[in-house]
């Protein structure tokens, strides 16, 4: 990887204020990002493939991917976020920015959260737009597709927070990408059950304002908890090595 | 208080009272985990509504209650370990996590071999059962956690941070799962729910619960004695304490 | 005694192999742990003192083989 393509994270003085460290930090990811498109493509292309396993594995029946066609979008965009986790800190971690980052007089859950939003923006936003579109290979309705949507929306932050802890944990490991699933799938089953509960609601024509709050909760509790403890974890994985 | 609380963390400290306290432990929960066991299969009454399969109840409920107190204690220790570093709350931890991790084994088990007979088929999606098989997983992350990271006080330092973020999580799940198990199948048949329990079955309950609590006291000692002993092999306190005996 | 026979109380109604599996699991599970904590703990000694047997023949060999020349530090004071 040369040099250009890995811009610095200018915000050396202290005299750069938390926010405009927090705006620096998430600018040079989309940077970064941008640089390499290919890693960006990778988890939508496998979002895509994981959904078409379903009806070439198990059945092609219209009333079974209507009922099931929720359940299998919210689990490959569940997969498809675990598998792009390994690149949220590895790349810094590599070429020694993440120390930089961890060295930087503004707190560092604040940079944390920077990144975190920052690969939701790349990952977990992508999967939302792409949604409707396998909403309506898998038959399901405009309504359940609004709904789906909804519900990705609010919880695909939950799981990019979520992961950031394992991805932390598990920086510098040896096969980390098993480990970080085995670490945060458990984490993960909350926001699935809510996820996929709440279509399930609505296409039995329930009122489903009370799920996305729900729903709303979970992320508001990510963003206040998850990270702190990332960036405990990253400390710690940090002065091992 | 201070003092104490400094001689807690000590683990030479640690070694010597916990040899002192370890028979009785031991001799105590075989004594009423026995008496728990052998009084509930053959004295306690049948069960009205299911028979006679009930009575894995007095081994089912122990190890389903000892696996989430287990998950609690370490989170307690963790927190030490975090806040303090203690190096005996991190020696717990360690210690004491493969059995969390049979112990909700157990509770799995017991719990689908029961499902048999009462529900027909082995293994059900009930509220109780998803989270106990939650819990494994959870376990399953620490002690996976532990094994990877080679350096031990990294190690000991990032399983706290997880095995905090599990304890917030378990709630969570808790209350997920049960919405979810609702949703899916409403009303279905709990297992160890009654209106009233007879004494001649709560007794032995409670026997085999206190019993398995001492004799899990008896583990962690035994498991953290030996993590004490491979961590400071090159102190001269475990040199006089191996060679003790010895010309 | 809730049972009338021995053999009763083996088949508990038809719930016996349910019942038996799930004592016998617990209780082999269990004492395999058990036996399996205090062997680790007496090997992890076993392993503390071999090494430390070693360390002293180690150390009684270079006592009474001392060689004729050493390159050991030389406690004279040079000033």
């Amino acid at each position: 990887m040369n040099a250009e393509a890995r811009p610095e994270v200018r915000l050396a003085s202290s005299s750069v204020g938390a926010l405009a460290a927090m705006k620096g930090v998430f600018a040079r990811d989309m940077k970064v990002a941008f640089r390499q498109r290919q890693d960006l493509l990778n988890p939508l292309l496998f979002f895509i493939m994981v959904v078409t396993l379903f009806p070439l594995g198990v059945s092609p029946e219209v009333s079974f991917l209507r009922e099931a066609g929720a359940g299998i979008l919210w689990v490959a965009a569940l997969l498809s976020v675990l598998l792009s986790l390994d690149h949220l800190f590895r790349h810094d971690f590599d070429d020694g920015t993440l120390e930089q980052l961890v060295l930087q007089p503004q707190p560092l859950f604040l940079l944390i959260l920077a990144k975190t939003i920052a690969h939701w923006m790349l990952t977990g936003l992508p999967l939302v737009v792409l949604t409707p579109v396998l909403g309506v290979m898998v038959h399901l309705d405009g309504n359940s597709i609004a709904v789906l949507c909804l519900t990705l929306l609010i919880g695909t932050p939950v799981l990019s927070l979520i992961g950031a802890i394992g991805a932390a944990l598990t920086l510098g490991l040896r096969s980390a990408g098993v480990l970080l699933s085995l670490l945060i799938i458990p984490l993960y089953i909350p926001v699935l059950i809510f996820g996929t509960g709440t279509v399930a609601a609505a296409a039995e024509g329930a009122a489903v304002g009370a799920y996305l709050a729900l729903l709303g909760a979970f992320l508001m509790l990510a963003l206040t908890l998850a990270p702190f403890a990332a960036a405990a974890a990253l400390k710690i994985s940090l002065s091992n090595g | 208080m201070w003092q104490f609380f400094h001689k807690l963390g000590s683990p030479k400290w640690f070694f010597g009272i916990s040899a002192r306290f370890m028979p009785w432990l031991l001799a105590g929960g075989v004594l009423l985990l026995m008496a728990g066991v052998v009084w509930g299969l053959a004295f306690a009454p049948k069960d009205y509504l299911q028979g006679n399969s009930y009575r894995i109840i007095f081994i089912h409920v122990p190890t389903a209650f000892m696996a989430q107190s287990i998950y609690i204690m370490m989170a307690s220790a963790a927190v030490v370990t975090l806040v303090w570093r203690m190096k005996l709350a991190d020696v717990f931890v360690k210690a004491v996590a493969p059995v969390g991790l049979v112990l909700t084994f157990l509770a799995l088990f017991t719990g689908a071999v029961w499902g048999k007979p009462t529900w027909g088929t082995w293994w059900i999606w009930d509220a109780r059962l998803t989270s106990m098989l939650i819990l494994l997983f959870l376990y399953g992350g620490v002690i996976a956690l532990d094994r990877a990271i080679n350096d031990e006080k990294s190690a000991a330092r990032a399983v706290a941070v997880l095995v905090l973020v599990g304890v917030v999580n378990i709630p969570i799940i808790k209350y997920s799962v049960e919405w979810w198990n609702t949703l899916h199948q409403p009303a279905s048949f709990k297992l160890t729910e009654k209106p009233t329990m007879p004494p001649e079955m709560w007794v032995p309950l409670l026997l085999s619960v206190l019993g398995l609590y001492l004799i899990f006291g008896w583990l962690a000692c035994i498991r953290m004695q030996t993590e004490i002993l491979s961590r400071e092999q090159r102190t001269r306190w475990v040199k006089e304490f191996v060679m003790r005996g010895r010309s | 005694m809730a049972f009338d026979s021995f053999s009763a109380f083996i088949t508990m109604d038809g719930h016996g192999p349910y019942v038996w599996a799930c004592y016998a699991v617990f209780f082999v599970l269990m004492l395999v742990m058990m036996i399996g904590s205090v062997r680790s703990r007496t090997a992890i000694i076993e392993s503390c003192r071999r090494g430390y047997e070693f360390q002293t023949d180690k150390s009684k060999v270079a006592a009474t083989s001392a060689p004729s020349a050493s390159f050991e530090r030389v406690n004279v004071s040079q000033d």
